[in-house]
């Protein structure tokens, strides 16, 4: 009797537990969803105000007034983002092809370390480092050099000090996708005479070059969304900017900037979760893309 | 041939240059902090609250950040865990069986993974007004929870889906119930990598700026209950540093010191922990 009743409460709770578990995998799934359709939802009154291309292609700002124009964050976020991208390609690449083919185990051992407390940084102390070091550097030195006038305060430093944020985010991907092309491939180019750089560059950059692409593509969705570091070191002066060494005022600085003030103005309020939104579609579909070619790859192989 | 080689050579010496460029980044950023940082960092700073208010006030310490983000994170990382662990134990447990829920269980992780958390902060927010609560510590432990979850199940999901089916196997053929295969098994088997995940998703949280500053407020004095606002460090780094005294933005590089070594500490602890989790494997 004792037995059957032990059963009993085994059985209870393992199907409570049960219950619990597949109301977590709904929340889960959901969860993207309830997201996407809670911030929908609060921009519905901006998007009802103004229509989708006067907000995503006007370059007027002026909430007092009731315009939104979205083009200036939009441009801002578009150049942050390509120079922090194009800063961080050559050398996650060639680390990532150095570490996998070149190095030895002992220097994988010492850099995986690295790349980890790289990647662990919180962006506040880059955005710290970004005002003490990177800002000085560019109104100094680096846009004297291309004859420009700035205070350092730039989409410049926006787009150097995302490019070391992205560092170890791209650099740990591309390493998964050089581990994935095959080895005998790799020994037989060698075998035929080639060097171990025309074998990189002739068949283990082209087989893995949609992946490499895909790398670039989750990187590019992680530094549109970037948001603290960027903002500290960006300016923040809303227009569209001439050059690379004019203040912007990308997206997410946008949002965590106007937090406070947009209360009081239910369209203001709403424009910014539309600038919310904006961001998360964005990051979500070069996501999405992204890691289904990604998988995509892993499964051929 | 001599082109063949010299290209090897430039390239070599290229790579050497990008990886060495690595380290000097990283030396670069914690040398500037360290720099910075330690000159004000006292027993005052990490004991007493600021005074005469965190913008203004050139005295005091960064007690109420220090504390403030830790009950955070501590609150986040409980709250996260309800939810991962199960989440996590199911997906190689119950549905082991059935490979493609799970890919897309975890796919769906990959992309809440990538969502920005300027974007959770402002989820955060709507979700805030729409149950009523004011900003406070416990509406940042529920967004910052919300965005270190996928961070946690994953790790978790990562050690997991490693242990063996036939383990899971004869502990059902045994007679034992699902959750007790959960529990008394894969919980057991995994216990660093858990760790690991929940250190993982700690040093997430406790890091993060964008998710917080719509949700927890910021205030001078320690919260002494759920329901009040609550400072960070990196809230503190980011608001002291933009007041135009020179004490308070001491205040920040101290508190950006501290939020380093903690970050430093915790990334220590998730080497250590790896290492001895694979090194019993093996």
């Amino acid at each position: 009797m004792a037995l059957c009743t032990n059963y009993k409460t085994r059985k209870l709770k393992d199907q409570l537990v049960s219950l619990w578990i597949r109301f977590m995998v709904l929340l889960v799934v959901a969860l993207p969803l309830i997201i996407a359709f809670s911030l929908f939802y609060k921009s519905w009154l901006i998007l009802g105000h103004s229509s989708l291309s006067e907000l995503l292609f006007s370059s007027v700002w002026r909430p007092l007034a009731g315009k939104f124009g979205f083009f200036p964050f939009i441009i801002s976020s578009v150049w942050v983002t390509f120079i922090g991208l194009m800063l961080t390609a050559p050398i996650c690449l060639l680390s990532a092809i150095f570490l996998t083919y070149y190095g030895s185990r002992h220097l994988l051992r010492f850099m995986q370390p690295v790349i980890d407390i790289l990647a662990g940084i919180p962006s506040v102390i880059y955005g710290v480092w970004g005002i003490l070091v990177i800002v000085p550097a560019v109104g100094k030195y680096l846009a004297p050099m291309f004859g420009y006038e700035s205070s350092g305060f730039s989409i410049m430093a926006g787009g150097i000090v995302l490019s070391v944020m992205l560092i170890p985010f791209v650099l740990n991907i591309l390493i998964e996708i050089f581990r994935t092309v095959h080895h005998d491939l790799f020994d037989a180019s060698l075998s035929l005479g080639a060097t171990k750089w025309q074998t990189i560059k002739h068949v283990v950059l082209r087989k893995s070059f949609a992946g490499i692409v895909s790398a670039f593509g989750l990187g590019l969705s992680r530094a549109f969304g970037e948001t603290i570091a960027v903002l500290m070191v960006v300016g923040n002066v809303v227009g569209v900017p001439e050059n690379l060494f004019q203040p912007g005022y990308p997206l997410p600085a946008l949002i965590a900037n106007n937090y406070g003030e947009m209360l009081s103005i239910p369209m203001f309020d709403s424009a910014l979760m539309f600038a919310a939104l904006l961001l998360m579609v964005v990051v979500v579909v070069f996501n999405i893309i992204s890691r289904r070619t990604i998988i995509y790859l892993e499964s051929k192989h | 041939m001599w082109w063949r080689k010299l290209e090897e050579k430039i390239v070599y010496l290229l790579m050497v240059i990008s990886v060495a460029s690595l380290v000097i980044l990283l030396l670069a950023v914690l040398i500037s902090i360290f720099v910075k940082g330690t000159p004000y960092l006292s027993w005052e700073m990490v004991s007493q609250t600021p005074k005469g208010g965190y913008y203004f006030g050139r005295e005091g310490g960064v007690l109420n950040a220090i504390v403030g983000s830790l009950y955070l994170s501590f609150g986040a990382v409980f709250l996260s865990l309800i939810f991962s662990l199960p989440l996590s134990l199911a997906m190689n447990i119950h549905l082991r069986a059935r490979p493609k829920i799970v890919n897309r269980i975890r796919f769906v992780l990959d992309i809440l993974w990538g969502i920005p958390s300027i974007v959770y902060g402002a989820f955060g927010f709507t979700i805030m007004i729409y149950l009523g609560i004011k900003a406070s510590l416990l509406a940042g432990i529920i967004t910052v929870g919300l965005f270190i979850m996928p961070i946690m199940v994953r790790g978790m999901d990562e050690v997991m889906k490693n242990v063996p089916v036939s383990l899971i196997e004869s502990a059902i053929s045994l007679g034992s119930t699902r959750m007790e295969v959960a529990f008394k098994v894969m919980v057991r088997q995994t216990i660093p990598g858990i760790v690991t995940a929940i250190l993982l998703a700690f040093g997430r949280g406790i890091g993060d700026v964008a998710s917080v500053l719509f949700t927890t407020g910021y205030t001078d004095n320690v919260p002494t209950s759920i329901t009040q606002q609550t400072a960070t460090l990196p809230l503190a780094v980011f608001f002291q540093l933009g007041s135009p005294i020179p004490e308070v933005q001491n205040r920040a590089y101290a508190s950006a010191l501290i939020l380093t070594v903690i970050i430093l500490i915790i990334s220590i602890a998730v080497r250590f922990l790896s290492n001895k989790y694979y090194s019993n494997r093996h």
